[in-house]
């Protein structure tokens, strides 16, 4: 059975934690069995509960010379048969690109947090930002996908890096959990259930590990110690793994079927709330932090009788196209306020038929709600 | 490489890519000599690669669970595996440049760390499967495709900066002295920790040729007459050991 319920290891109840404790919690809870990562703030809290967490239950954790080893010994852990996850903030993301582009084209399930700091470069270490939105699609080099996911308070940090292994586990793609500072060092109360659904990868003995006979197919994924003799390269590669790297029509074909198996899949894969859109013609498309702040400001425009709505997405990557398509076919205005030079905003345009307006906001600090206020009074 | 080795070998893969003169397919016959005196069972090992000739030893023609990484990665896929997996015999196989160039802070931490990890570092004195560029264990004066006029910086000594890293066995042995060799690789993979053989590789196509070091028999011949093994070098004066290399097992995992 891929999906099996199994009991949470946090009794259930209601905790107080941090975002970056959520993150640990949610880990140990999705048994994931190796993380490895490097100290950078904001993310380094997660690591220091799981030395603590992971000796307590068995798992491995290590922290590496560096993000570059953190995210390789990971695949090598996810290969040897573990869950495997690391934790980084933007400058350690920077550097985890090359692993990441390895893992997509490997099909290696892994977690990677990436607690999101104003940047560019080493930026601004203890203050918030989004900018990291399109180095989650295009970091690495050449053409793959990744599933990246944005959640907007410390209860979606724990229940998102759960999904964040499933997802990682059912697609055999690298899942990048796009937390911020903001969220990462929020305390919230947040509710551990009885139960949690988790996704074991499925195994096939003597089945290709690297391809399937659909284009768009999830191989199955066999373990070192399987007894399966595994090819993994990060060359081009047939269905068995042996490397191929002058013939056009095998590149071609495990290109496409990497992309395919994301974006066919994209209706199961994105999670998104939508919120008084019913008679709405400004709409806010928003997503992580910023949506706390533009819930506030629709609520109260609302209470004035202003005809606003909001979409949260909850995955970025791939991208809600679909959603966004609709809404821009129905309403006049998109408003998209972001912690970046409008990364998102530019995807929204791509597929919204309506005026799509961006507020952009780089200053290290979190949106206010009355700034989100603001903007939509100018809009409605 | 023997018929009665050919076992160990994936069906179906052929002939291998090495250029004529190489030493890498004599290395790849050594190490399955070592794992077939031994008598280890290849489907409890794990052969983990880099990037460069030497990483396609195991890659694909080894018939085991096989990792080709990420340039200068590997050490790092390798500890992850291993933790993960401590039933997993985990033997990394790799090149000068790949664990001493791009790799040289995993190469390092590893040892510093002391998993216990089987490292070869197939040793050729230059990038050879990108043509022959300088690398980190280029002779000084040494003419290579980026060092036209000779190659002006010093060689990292590879036993001296892993020893001192903390690694439990490191010796350096070249091709040309197949018994001790064989005799180094089996002491390794039987010491629990980091273990780190140099392996002295000739590449007659893309090194010997720019330098003038002859044809592979003679840069054969060249490597036998240079290597020394440590106990005699010990009782040779700085004069005499001009131009050798020192070979032997620099620390057993006793000291």
């Amino acid at each position: 059975m891929a999906w099996q319920k199994v009991k949470s290891t946090l009794p259930a109840g209601s905790y107080y934690f941090s975002g970056d404790e959520a993150v640990a919690e949610g880990a140990i809870a999705a048994r994931c069995g190796y993380c490895a990562g490097y100290p950078i703030t904001p993310a380094t809290e997660t690591l220091e509960r799981l030395s603590v967490r992971f000796g307590e239950v068995g798992a491995v954790f290590m922290q590496m010379e560096d993000e570059i080893a953190s995210i390789c010994s990971c695949i090598g852990a996810s290969w040897a048969g573990a869950k495997a996850m690391t934790i980084t903030s933007g400058p350690g993301f920077s550097l985890m690109q090359e692993g990441i582009g390895y893992a997509a084209f490997t099909e290696t399930p892994v977690v990677i947090v990436d607690a999101q700091r104003a940047g560019p470069s080493t930026g601004q270490a203890t203050r918030v930002g989004s900018g990291d939105i399109m180095q989650a699609k295009w970091g690495s080099h050449g053409d793959y996908q990744t599933i990246a996911l944005s959640p907007w308070s410390v209860q979606e940090l724990y229940d998102q890096t759960i999904n964040a292994f499933n997802l990682a586990e059912k697609y055999r793609v690298p899942v990048l959990l796009m937390a911020e500072e903001a969220t990462a060092h929020l305390r919230e109360r947040i509710q551990v259930g009885e139960e949690v659904a988790l996704y074991n990868r499925e195994k096939k003995p003597g089945a290709p590990p690297f391809g399937t006979e659909e284009d768009d197919g999830v191989p199955p994924m066999p373990t070192f110690g399987d007894r399966e003799r595994l090819l993994v390269t990060g060359s081009t590669h047939d269905e068995w793994g042996i490397r191929k790297i002058t013939h056009p029509d095998v590149h071609e074909r495990l290109v496409r079927r990497l992309h395919n198996k994301i974006l066919h899949h994209r209706q199961e894969i994105i999670q998104y709330e939508t919120y008084y859109l019913e008679d709405a013609s400004v709409v806010v498309v928003c997503y992580g932090f910023t949506a706390r702040s533009a819930l506030f400001a629709v609520e109260r425009l609302r209470e004035e009788g202003k005809k606003i709505g909001m979409v949260r997405l909850k995955t970025l990557w791939p991208f809600a196209q679909e959603v966004v398509k609709d809404i821009g076919s129905k309403v006049k205005k998109i408003l998209v306020p972001e912690m970046n030079m409008g990364q998102v905003a530019g995807e929204v345009m791509k597929y919204a038929a309506c005026e799509v307006v961006p507020y952009s906001q780089v200053n290290g600090e979190i949106i206010h709600p009355h700034t989100i206020m603001e903007q939509l009074r100018r809009l409605s | 490489m023997v018929r009665e080795l050919e076992k160990y070998l994936r069906p179906g893969i052929g002939v291998t890519t090495y250029c004529p003169g190489c030493g890498e397919a004599i290395l790849m016959g050594l190490i399955l000599r070592a794992i077939d005196e031994l008598g280890l069972n290849m489907d409890d090992m794990l052969f983990v690669s880099g990037i460069g000739c030497a990483a396609w030893i195991p890659s694909p023609y080894f018939n085991a669970d096989t990792l080709h990484t990420l340039h200068g990665r590997t050490i790092a896929f390798a500890t992850g595996a291993k933790l993960a997996n401590p039933k997993l015999k985990v033997m990394v196989i790799s090149g000068d440049g790949d664990l001493a160039d791009i790799g040289g802070n995993h190469l390092i931490h590893g040892a510093r760390r002391n998993i216990d990890l089987t490292v070869i570092c197939a040793n050729n004195m230059n990038y050879g499967m990108t043509g022959g560029q300088v690398c980190s264990t280029t002779p000084v004066g040494a003419v290579t495709m980026t060092t036209h006029q000779g190659n002006p910086f010093p060689p990292f000594d590879l036993c001296r900066l892993v020893r001192a890293a903390g690694a439990v066995y490191v010796a350096r042995y070249a091709v040309t002295q197949p018994l001790p060799l064989i005799r180094s690789i089996k002491k390794a993979l039987q010491t629990e920790g980091f273990s780190f053989i140099e392996a002295l590789t000739p590449c007659p196509v893309q090194f010997g040729r720019r330098n003038k070091l002859g044809k592979p028999a003679e840069m054969l011949k060249s490597l036998m007459a240079r290597c020394v093994m440590k106990e005699r070098a010990e009782k040779l004066s700085p004069e005499e050991l001009k131009d050798k290399i020192i070979t032997g097992e620099f620390t057993d995992g006793r000291d």
